[in-house]
């Protein structure tokens, strides 16, 4: 085994933020609330942290106050170290960095971060999967293989036609990536590349380098695609339960998916907790005339209507006479009373007035945005 | 080197609640549950930090391992600081021997140095079994325009609960001319709601003398703030208005506990002015099924809870399963309720299993013979069998 205090985890916060613009104006991808509690970063620095991994830098680029906040010095992922620890890497972070255009940039902008630990291996990792994934497997897969890199990859139903930018990866008996896709237009069962690489540190600084010498900028094309017969590229299969967020419908899905006991056993494994930022509300409070039914309500939380099928987060409010239906309502949202709301997304701090009639369709769930008043 | 403070606050946690029976026998009372995420220590700790007074000593002494581990290192209340910060203070051994705190003015003497190391004009003497939001600054205040030498929180109870504490008289300048340790017959309703604000110079006189008289009870209420007045010292009442509750009975922790459903009673704790903070489970959001139905309740993260639930307080990764009851009861972390079971006027610890089909507690009204009725405990760590019947007033602390 190897001993995971030699592997370096880079989160790119940034990755896939225009697969759902409307959560992502206002926020990194990373900082997307998700699961009444959650910001999508949790589950990838979670990850990483149950399985051993203790140094960890999380690559930005626009919009990153939500994400600064919300990570704070990393208490909450036992990230706050001497010795490795939690690290922001905005962009102008060095000499010569800024904007990058695709990730072999974004590394290269913070090439002295990675020169400067002393890890064996890196794990690349974007924002955009919600899975219990255990590196420590992966990084072993990857020592056994001998590959120069790792990519782990989902076998899931891949369709052209939900326009939606996913790498589809075609492998050989051993694993090996004989071929790589990016947006290909086929429809079926298809091995989904999650973007999540394993390689060895001293051999990511040198495709770095070389890179950013010859202006390249994108690992899934000048180095998955270009140099597939150069490098000894392999896939690791993720089986598990897993989410690749890049729609607001998909989001809807994942968020729904955790109304399932079997999910939500598999995601929150008492073994492999996810952490995320403390707010120190109080319990969840139900009034008189409340009716819950199939539904995730966090901490904060004052119910005194009707809540059916629905992710509540934390701090909301739902008035007397309200009801909400196949619905995610985000932090400190307040429902007004007698409002009837049916396959609605609500951003953060949304005002809900009395007896307003919100209804969306499982296929298009209305989005009200941030600090909306409706 | 150390920075000089103020105030510094001690608060006294030793106390073993043998009136709590199961629910302390492990662990110190004010490490007990309450309000569905909380610890009761959480309300003087953060009280204290939301006061500015960021220097507490917790005396510990009677089953301290629970209480050590929860306030850790006092970051959950930002009491993780470079000067001050919250120091558990246990008892000690010194070249001249070993003893336990014989008395709260006695754990306060023994920690003279603890305190002497920030040179405070003022110690608050705190204790870890109440229930209450309040705002010690404003009685620091207080206790300077007064040029006090003691200031002592006072709150009006009924007259005929009045024996149970300190009482005391006032005149119309709040100054105290008499303080009696629970007096069998009360000369007022002015009851002591043990918070102490002091002159440390004063205070310091007070307990080297104490120590020094062997008959002493080496008590505050019994011997110090008594000594004081006998000598014509400055003490103050200050009057508080608020909620406050000592949960020092299985009773009244199930009425605290209960207290937090009824929205007539102002102990407000969604106020993020004034919050109260504890060390939080890391869970995801709690799930109510299909099957379920929640009303008048506190619910906190990592349940499932697919039964009924009425005027309840449930803590965090509780399980309720299908067909279960919960009424009228307060069920501590961890807990699983089974399917068919039926919680009643109850008081469950944490990490328990209450079989299928299991009873405990009886509503009151069902009961022909009143005085037979009372809240049934389990105590924590417990595993109640199928179909096993606890009665009202029953108290369970081993597997049945």
């Amino acid at each position: 085994m190897p001993t995971m205090g030699n592997v370096l985890g880079l989160i790119f916060a940034n990755m896939h933020d225009g697969a759902i613009h409307d959560l992502t104006k206002v926020r990194t991808m990373g900082s997307v609330p998700f699961g009444g509690r959650y910001r999508f970063i949790d589950f990838t620095l979670s990850n990483m942290v149950n399985s051993g991994i203790s140094e960890i830098g999380v690559i930005t680029k626009a919009n990153y106050q939500s994400l600064i906040d919300h990570l704070g010095s990393g208490r909450e992922w036992d990230l706050t170290r001497k010795k490795g620890g939690l690290h922001i890497l905005p962009p102008y972070g060095q000499v010569g960095s800024g904007m990058y255009r695709g990730r072999l940039e974004a590394l290269g902008g913070v090439i002295n971060f990675i020169r400067h630990s002393s890890a064996e291996y890196v794990i690349l990792s974007d924002c955009d999967v919600i899975a219990s994934m255990n590196f420590k497997e992966i990084i072993k897969a990857h020592e056994e293989s001998g590959a120069d890199i790792t990519t782990v990859y989902s076998k899931t139903y891949y369709n052209s036609s939900d326009n939606s930018s996913k790498t589809v990866l075609n492998l050989d008996e051993n694993n090996i990536v004989r071929e790589v896709l990016i947006n290909p237009s086929i429809t079926g069962l298809s091995n989904v590349s999650l973007n999540i690489f394993i390689l060895e540190k001293k051999f990511l600084e040198t495709i770095v380098a070389d890179a950013i010498a010859r202006n390249l900028y994108s690992f899934e094309v000048d180095i998955l695609q270009h140099k597939i017969n150069e490098f000894d590229i392999r896939g690791y299969e993720h089986n598990g339960h897993l989410s690749q967020i890049d729609s607001m419908l998909e989001f809807y899905e994942a968020n729904m998916n955790l109304l399932r006991p079997d999910i939500r056993q598999e995601l929150f494994s008492t073994y492999a907790p996810i952490y995320t930022k403390i707010r120190d509300e109080s319990p969840a409070k139900y009034g008189i005339n409340s009716s819950v039914k199939n539904s995730l309500i966090a901490d904060g939380c004052i119910i005194e209507g009707e809540v059916e099928n629905s992710i509540l987060f934390r701090g909301v409010i739902v008035n007397k006479g309200a009801t909400i239906r196949n619905s995610i309502i985000m932090q400190g949202t307040e429902v007004g009373g007698e409002a009837n709301i049916d396959h609605v997304i609500t951003d953060k701090n949304v005002i809900i007035g009395d007896s307003r009639m919100l209804s969306g369709s499982p296929q298009y769930p209305v989005f009200i945005g941030k600090k909306a008043v409706v | 080197m150390f920075v000089k403070k103020e105030c510094v606050a001690m608060l006294l946690a030793g106390g073993q609640g043998s009136r709590l029976y199961a629910l302390t026998q492990a662990m110190a009372k004010p490490a007990v549950p309450y309000g569905g995420k909380y610890r009761i220590i959480d309300f003087p700790l953060s009280n204290c930090v939301n006061s500015d007074i960021d220097t507490v000593g917790v005396l510990t002494q009677y089953q301290p391992l629970a209480l050590n581990d929860y306030i850790g290192n006092g970051q959950p209340w930002d009491l993780d600081r470079i000067h001050g910060g919250v120091h558990i203070l246990p008892p000690y051994q010194t070249a001249l021997g070993a003893s336990w705190y014989k008395g709260t003015a006695n754990a306060i003497y023994q920690n003279m140095s603890f305190i002497e190391r920030y040179s405070p004009e003022y110690v608050i003497i705190l204790s870890g079994d109440h229930i209450y939001k309040m705002d010690y600054s404003k009685m620091l205040t207080f206790h300077k325009e007064k040029n006090a030498d003691c200031t002592i929180a006072v709150l009006e109870v009924p007259m005929e609960e009045a024996s149970r504490f300190g009482i005391m008289s006032e005149d119309d300048d709040n100054r105290i001319f008499d303080f009696t340790e629970k007096p069998a017959e009360p000369s007022s309703n002015l009851a002591s709601m043990g918070v102490y604000i002091f002159t440390w110079d004063k205070l310091k006189k007070y307990l080297i003398e104490n120590e020094e008289d062997e008959s002493a009870s080496k008590d505050f209420g019994k011997n110090i703030i008594p000594a004081m007045l006998d000598d014509g010292q400055n003490l103050f009442a200050y009057h508080f208005t608020g909620y406050w509750k000592d949960v020092g009975t299985i009773d009244s922790l199930w009425e605290a506990n209960m207290d937090l459903l009824d929205p007539n009673i102002p102990l407000d704790l969604y106020d993020a002015k004034w919050r109260i903070y504890s060390r939080n489970p890391v869970m995801p959001p709690h799930y109510i099924g299909l099957e379920a139905q929640v009303q008048n309740s506190m619910i906190a993260e990592g349940c499932n809870i697919d039964g009924i639930v009425d005027f309840s307080v449930i803590f965090s990764g509780v399980t309720i399963e299908e067909g279960a009851v919960v009424r009228d009861s307060i069920v501590m972390p961890n807990t699983t309720i089974k399917k068919g079971a039926k919680v009643e006027y109850a008081i469950v610890g944490q990490d328990c299993i209450v079989g299928e089909d299991a009873s405990i507690g009886v509503r009151p009204e069902l009961m022909e013979d009143k005085s037979k009725w009372g809240v049934a405990v389990i105590g924590h760590d417990i595993k109640i069998n199928s179909g096993s019947v606890i009665k009202p007033k029953q108290i369970i602390d081993t597997d049945i």
